[in-house]
């Protein structure tokens, strides 16, 4: 097996030159077939490296490829690791990046083929990017491949980069990063000059022996990269901005794979946070900070997209949320189901968005239910997947973290349940303000309502079977015994850390199932709510009140940066400008020159042309000469 | 005669060609201080070696020591001579251009 694990991440890559390269000389349909073709079969790749990870008696593997940076007593080598966590992840970025690319195909199909060529490459190059974070044995390469999605995030929020608005979008997204970026790149070199190596398999077993303080540090800056990649508070921002880009890349990076890098990294490394009881008790609080306060922020929002934006930042808070407490399966799982249903949901928006003429205000939607028959169905599972509905695959994940939380502490638990309340109630206000009521929209938008092509149909529903099904590898065990597939698949990797959580209070099985019962029960009361609100939603006049203005502002929060960071950012940068760079540097450069100028202006005087004051001149200065090598000796 | 009496003479006679080449502006008369000095230190190389030639005569009556510096006041004069010929030239041919010997009309290299 290990032979072709390099194709898995190379095939993405030649798919990248072919389409970056030919973009002028390939046709549309070449292009198309270049982008989905390697993608699919890295996802074949990928399916018989889990089958052998998922075969008992399988042991984690590290490929060494070649020596990376070798310099005295640092030695990093290229080498993947194939285990139960990264082959997990492979399925899951190159299946649901396959169904995307095979949905951008058409959804594109507006772009010229130069650009539709341009943005294939951007998404094989973003693919080929995260299966290297994902692959890498040490944390290095895994730090170039988070800095490669970095990029091809960048590239893909400007795509259409005409327009000023989105280049700034992306502009603050690459920034946002870069910050979270500077946390990670401490951590590597504090880890290399603890412990003098960067890989998995050599560093964790160190771990043990370092200070708590030590171990507290590096495990903070790894959150802080964690931070700006996965869009945590106070680094969330780019992400609802992060929506300017083409709604596949969406449901892609900003909702599937990218934002969920740096659950994975903290999964990866357990071991180091599991010894870190402050960094946990971080992690939760502001997973559970962001949670909330993204899903406040959504309730208010009229952007299609823009709601999905911040219901993803809410559900990355909730996957921080069953990190910090320890439960590394429950996060892996949510990050599993989530991929499933939110790139189904931002995959329907953009097939509405689609049938709507680029028009994503739900306020102009609106009884589409008949318009689009398929994405109304999918959209309604993913809603139902997200709010936590059972059979529905969020129900397990979301109920497997909220489980977590209270044996943790009830707070969270309590805080966890309002946080899922709001989600199932902003995704059915958007459920029924875009698929309900009467049509808002201007009659031009009406007559050109159409389901969209069977390439985009065929993710959606594909996706949308799976958030049906994707929870059942996750049964709790109060439903049956041992039937949490997941748990004992990834038990190798991250199994190690139940033990340690000592505060543990064991819920009974009844405990749990009633508990599970309310929630649901609030839940369907949430959505009849939803339902009685926005069914039949008609624009009104009425004055808004503060807290829904606050909402819809997003909490100010922009504004609050833009005061406190942006603007105190631009005064020293101006004062740098105006006094030290003009004045200081400027006034030194310009000072030499003129001094120059000034000197050979008085020395040029000497040049009187008269040979006797020459010769004079030559006299005097051999004398004194003479006179100070006579004195120079003695 | 001590060598002292050499060395002022010849001292005095170098002086005399500075003071001369620095004061006039004829170019002949600078030419001939020119000469002059040359001439200081021909005066200084015979008397150095006649110094040394009558010390070492003393200790070996069939030494050359000191014998060489004559021969170098030659190659001087010589040289001197050449100099001459090529300098009286050019003062021919800066009075066939400017009509006149004095340097201070020869400053056009200034610009």
């Amino acid at each position: 097996m290990n032979k072709f694990v390099f194709l898995i991440p190379v095939l993405p890559l030649v798919g990248f030159l072919i389409n970056g390269l030919g973009r002028n000389i390939l046709s549309r349909a070449l292009v198309s077939i270049v982008g989905c073709g390697t993608l699919i079969a890295s996802f074949l790749l990928s399916l018989l490296v889990f089958r052998e990870a998922a075969a008992p008696g399988f042991v984690p593997m590290v490929i060494n490829y070649f020596d990376f940076i070798h310099a005295g007593g640092l030695d990093i080598k290229f080498s993947f690791q194939v285990d139960q966590l990264s082959s997990l992840f492979l399925l899951i970025i190159t299946g649901i990046g396959s169904l995307i690319h095979i949905y951008s195909s058409s959804y594109m199909h507006e772009e010229t083929v130069p650009h539709f060529a341009r943005y294939f490459a951007y998404l094989n190059l973003f693919i080929f990017s995260m299966l290297m974070l994902i692959l890498g044995a040490n944390f290095v390469i895994m730090f170039i491949g988070w800095e490669g999605v970095g990029l091809c995030s960048y590239l893909l929020i400007g795509y259409w980069f005409k327009n000023n608005d989105y280049n700034n979008a992306a502009k603050k997204a690459f920034v946002m990063n870069r910050i979270g970026d500077l946390g990670f790149l401490l951590a590597i070199f504090w880890m290399l000059s603890q412990f003098g190596t960067v890989s998995y398999l050599e560093l964790f077993p160190q771990v043990s022996s370092a200070s708590l303080y030590t171990i507290t540090c590096i495990t903070l800056l790894l959150f802080v990269g964690a931070m700006g990649k996965s869009a945590q508070i106070p680094l969330y921002t780019w992400l609802p901005d992060a929506m300017a880009g083409p709604t596949p890349v969406s449901a892609l990076i900003h909702a599937a794979t990218m934002v969920t890098a740096g659950i994975y990294m903290i999964a990866r490394s357990n071991v180091m946070y599991s010894m870190a009881p402050h960094t946990q008790d971080v992690i939760t609080i502001i997973g559970m900070a962001t949670a909330l306060l993204a899903a406040t922020i959504a309730l208010k929002q009229n952007d299609i997209k823009k709601v999905l934006a911040y219901s993803t930042v809410s559900q990355l808070g909730l996957m921080f949320v069953a990190l910090g407490v320890g439960a590394y399966t429950a996060g892996v799982f949510h990050v599993m189901t989530h991929a499933f249903f939110k790139a189904l949901l931002f995959l329907g928006a953009g097939s509405v968005i689609h049938a709507m003429h680029h028009e994503q205000d739900l306020t102009k939607m609106g009884g589409l239910r008949k318009y689009l028959p398929i994405t109304h169905i999918t959209f309604l599972i993913g809603t139902l997947a997200i709010s936590g509905i059972p059979p529905f695959a969020g129900f397990f994940s979301k109920d497997e973290i909220l489980t977590a939380a209270l044996q943790k502490n009830p707070i969270y638990y309590v805080l966890g349940v309002v946080t899922s309340l709001m989600t199932a109630f902003y995704m059915f206000r958007l459920y029924f303000l875009t698929f309900s009521g009467t049509f808002r929209g201007t009659d031009h938008q009406a007559k050109h309502l159409h389901e969209s092509p069977v390439a985009m149909t065929m993710p959606l529903i594909v996706l949308a079977l799976l958030s049906i099904v994707g929870g059942f590898v996750g049964v709790p065990s109060v439903f049956a015994e041992n039937a949490h597939l997941l748990s004992n698949f990834l038990n190798p990797v991250l199994g190690s850390v139940h033990s340690t959580s000592h505060e543990v209070v064991h819920l009974s099985h009844s405990t749990e199932l009633m508990l599970m019962g309310v929630l649901v029960f609030l839940i369907l009361i949430m959505i009849f709510f939803a339902s009685r609100k926005f069914a039949s939603y008609q624009p009104s006049e009425k004055e808004e009140s503060t807290i829904s203005k606050f909402l819809a502002n997003k909490w100010y929060v922009d504004e609050l940066y833009e005061a406190l960071i942006i603007k105190p950012i631009g005064h020293v940068a101006s004062f740098f400008n105006k006094v030290v760079d003009t004045k200081v540097i400027d006034g030194f450069v310009n000072g030499v020159g003129k001094s120059v100028q000034y000197s050979a202006r008085q020395l040029r005087l000497l040049q009187s042309g008269q040979v006797g004051s020459y010769v004079l001149i030559m006299v005097i200065s051999l004398i004194l000469l003479f006179i100070f090598q006579f004195f120079w000796k003695h | 005669m001590p060598i002292n009496y050499y060395i002022f003479l010849s001292i005095a006679l170098f002086t005399i060609g500075i003071v001369g080449v620095l004061t006039r502006r004829n170019a002949i008369i600078i030419f001939m201080c020119i000469e002059l000095m040359l001439n200081a230190v021909n005066v200084l190389l015979v008397a150095f070696s006649k110094m040394h030639h009558v010390a070492a005569y003393a200790l070996d009556a069939s030494t050359t020591v000191g014998t060489e510096a004559q021969l170098f006041v030659f190659f001087i004069m010589v040289v001197a001579a050449a100099e001459v010929t090529v300098g009286l030239a050019i003062i021919v041919m800066l009075y066939r251009n400017i009509h006149s010997v004095d340097i201070n009309f020869l400053n056009r290299l200034k610009h």
